[in-house]
């Protein structure tokens, strides 16, 4: 027991100095309350669709969330939903029609977050927890490349480590006003939930008064740069954001409500001819996002990649997005040459 | 008054100390076990001396010199040699491609200035790039770190954040040329 006790501490890097005592997350998928009965999700739980969701190598994704009885979300600010101690959200990752993960993110306590992991079995009848170090070879995703379930500290490295953020679960997700050009955008399903249900069933507390007759939504004049910046919202802002800045970077693609103007959104702010500090191989003085010059783009060149010092995101997927490398690439031609901003 | 007024300074003194320079043990205790754990041995560059090669102090944990671009690393033949390193001790090529010891100084746009203790921990934790980012390379003994107390790893940020910054922009990795 103690042995494991240890084992468990290191995994998470916690030396056993400083070892905290963290709620272990159950062994088995069917022991976190996601079913009611074999196979059936129980019907209290809120499914729900972000409208900008994470590439991951191509998954069909569900996803739930259950708040304890009585219980709903702190919405005063915007930007930073307040869960209730006790909530759970699942999202089950389906490769070529077969289950493979379900990850669970639990507020255990006001300021504790378990992050786990089950992967299916072969049977599909039963997910097993993960080990704190993930699992590299989870499913094949393409001849000879697979499909690797995180790390928990990976899970941390987008969810964050102190105060961590639901990030499919939120206003600019969830808004009623649905970026119908999302970059692999999911319809919504009949019994889904967006704000107009959460405010409805008084779920969400302390909202702004007029957040149902004006949503939140990313400005942009261009359908496409709304929907350009939507995907860089959700599969970077986790972390490049200005509120927990990497070192030295100066790089954010974070939405925030109190945003108007479409120039004023971060992610055309840090990007259109800013200088970049990665330069691909061979090249020099290239800009984070050129208009005009997707090929001169040290952006696209990093999302097109998967050479592990150039790839972006630098974890949580194995394939490049080449749809949305598309599309971004397509967004950045279109761009007048002189708009420098 | 007079009676406020002690306590009024002692509080301001408690609240700068905070605000300010770590205790002095701690930056002993930093200083201690950057010196046991060998980092001025790939972050400080060796400069030839009059008895051979020697740490240049005046470029103290500033990581590979910006000015000293290298050429390709030298092709190794088929065998058990598996990586070569400059003479400075600063730049590693090997299978990972070639990596630079980085700038560990206080320095807020080259150095370690702008990071915060959280991402230092992380970097730790993770053993990836500024915390997030790619896995860091070798020969960076990221596992040593990784093995000391969290107290020990704070001790050792406290002390580079306190000594002097050097603006030196360490070069960025370069990839293995085998790959695509
Ligand atoms: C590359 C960044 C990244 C990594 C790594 C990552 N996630 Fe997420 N996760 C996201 C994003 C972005 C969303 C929201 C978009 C979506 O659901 O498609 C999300 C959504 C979720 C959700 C639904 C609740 C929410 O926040 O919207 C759960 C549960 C979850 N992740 C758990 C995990 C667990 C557990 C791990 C580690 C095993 C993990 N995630 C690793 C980025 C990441
Ligand atoms: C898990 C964290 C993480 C996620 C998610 C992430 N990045 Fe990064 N990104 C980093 C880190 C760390 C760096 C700095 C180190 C480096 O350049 O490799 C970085 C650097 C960059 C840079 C280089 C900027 C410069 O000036 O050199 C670009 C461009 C970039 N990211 C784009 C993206 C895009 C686009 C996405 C989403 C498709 C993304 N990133 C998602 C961690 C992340
Ligand atoms: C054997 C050589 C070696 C030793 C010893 C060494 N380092 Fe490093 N260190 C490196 C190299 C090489 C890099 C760059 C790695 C990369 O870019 O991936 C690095 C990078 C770093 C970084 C930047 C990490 C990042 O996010 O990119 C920090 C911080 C660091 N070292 C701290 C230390 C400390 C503290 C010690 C002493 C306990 C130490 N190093 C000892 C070789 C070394």
């Amino acid at each position: 027991m103690r042995a494991l006790l240890l084992v468990a501490a290191a995994a998470l890097g916690l030396t056993p100095g400083t070892a905290r005592t963290l709620p272990q997350p159950p062994h088995l998928l069917t022991q976190t309350g996601l079913y009611s009965a074999p196979g059936v999700v129980d019907a209290r739980h809120l499914a729900y669709a972000p409208q900008y969701p994470l590439w991951t190598d191509g998954a069909a994704k569900s996803r739930w969330l259950h708040l304890p009885a009585g219980k709903d979300i702190d919405g005063g600010d915007e930007d930073g939903w307040v869960f209730p101690v006790g909530t759970r959200v699942w999202k089950e990752f389906r490769f070529q029609g077969r289950k493979v993960e379900t990850r669970m993110i639990w507020k255990a306590g006001p300021r504790t977050w378990v992050f786990a992991s089950y992967a299916w079995n072969e049977a599909q009848t039963e997910a097993t927890l993960v080990p704190a170090d993930g699992l590299p070879d989870a499913a094949e995703v393409a001849p000879g490349v697979w499909h690797r379930i995180p790390s928990r500290a990976d899970c941390r490295n987008c969810h964050g480590q102190e105060s961590v953020d639901m990030l499919g679960f939120n206003a600019l997700q969830l808004s009623p006003d649905r970026d119908p050009d999302a970059i692999h955008g999911e319809p919504l399903q009949p019994g889904m939930v967006t704000l107009d249900d959460l405010v409805a069933r008084r779920l969400l507390r302390g909202a702004r008064p007029d957040l149902l007759s004006r949503p939140p939504r990313i400005q942009a004049d261009q359908a496409a740069t709304r929907s350009v910046l939507g995907y860089l919202q959700a599969n970077c802002a986790s972390c490049h954001r200005g509120d927990r800045p990497l070192p030295g970077l100066d790089l954010d693609f974070r939405h925030t409500s109190h945003l108007i103007r479409g120039a004023d959104e971060p992610g055309l702010r840090t990007t259109l001819g800013r200088p970049s500090v990665y330069q691909a191989p061979g090249a020099a003085g290239d800009p984070r996002l050129s208009p005009g010059v997707p090929d001169q783009s040290t952006l696209i060149h990093r999302m097109a990649s998967r050479r592990p010092a150039a790839q972006m995101p630098p974890l949580g997927s194995a394939l490049v997005d080449q749809e949305a490398v598309a599309r971004l690439r397509r967004w950045v031609a279109d761009l007048p040459l002189a708009a420098s901003h | 008054m007079s009676l406020t007024r002690p306590f009024l300074l002692a509080f301001l003194g408690a609240a700068v100390a905070q605000a300010g320079a770590p205790p002095k043990s701690i930056l002993q205790r930093g200083a201690y076990l950057v010196r046991v754990g060998g980092c001025n041995d790939c972050h400080t560059p060796l400069k030839m001396g009059a008895k051979g090669p020697e740490p240049d102090m005046t470029r103290m944990l500033s990581g590979h010199p910006e000015a000293l671009k290298m050429p390709p690393a030298p092709q190794l033949p088929e065998g058990p040699w598996g990586w070569t390193g400059a003479a400075t001790a600063t730049a590693f090529a090997g299978p990972w491609g070639v990596s630079f010891a980085a700038n560990l100084t206080p320095d807020k746009e080259t150095g370690l200035g702008s990071w915060t203790e959280a991402q230092f921990l992380q970097m730790i934790r993770t053993g990836r790039h500024l915390g997030q980012g790619r896995p860091i390379l070798p020969p960076m003994p990221v596992p040593s770190l990784h093995a000391a107390t969290e107290a020990d790893q704070k001790a050792i940020f406290a002390y580079l954040k306190s000594i002097p910054a050097v603006s030196n922009r360490v070069p960025a990795v370069v990839e293995p040329v085998a790959s695509h």
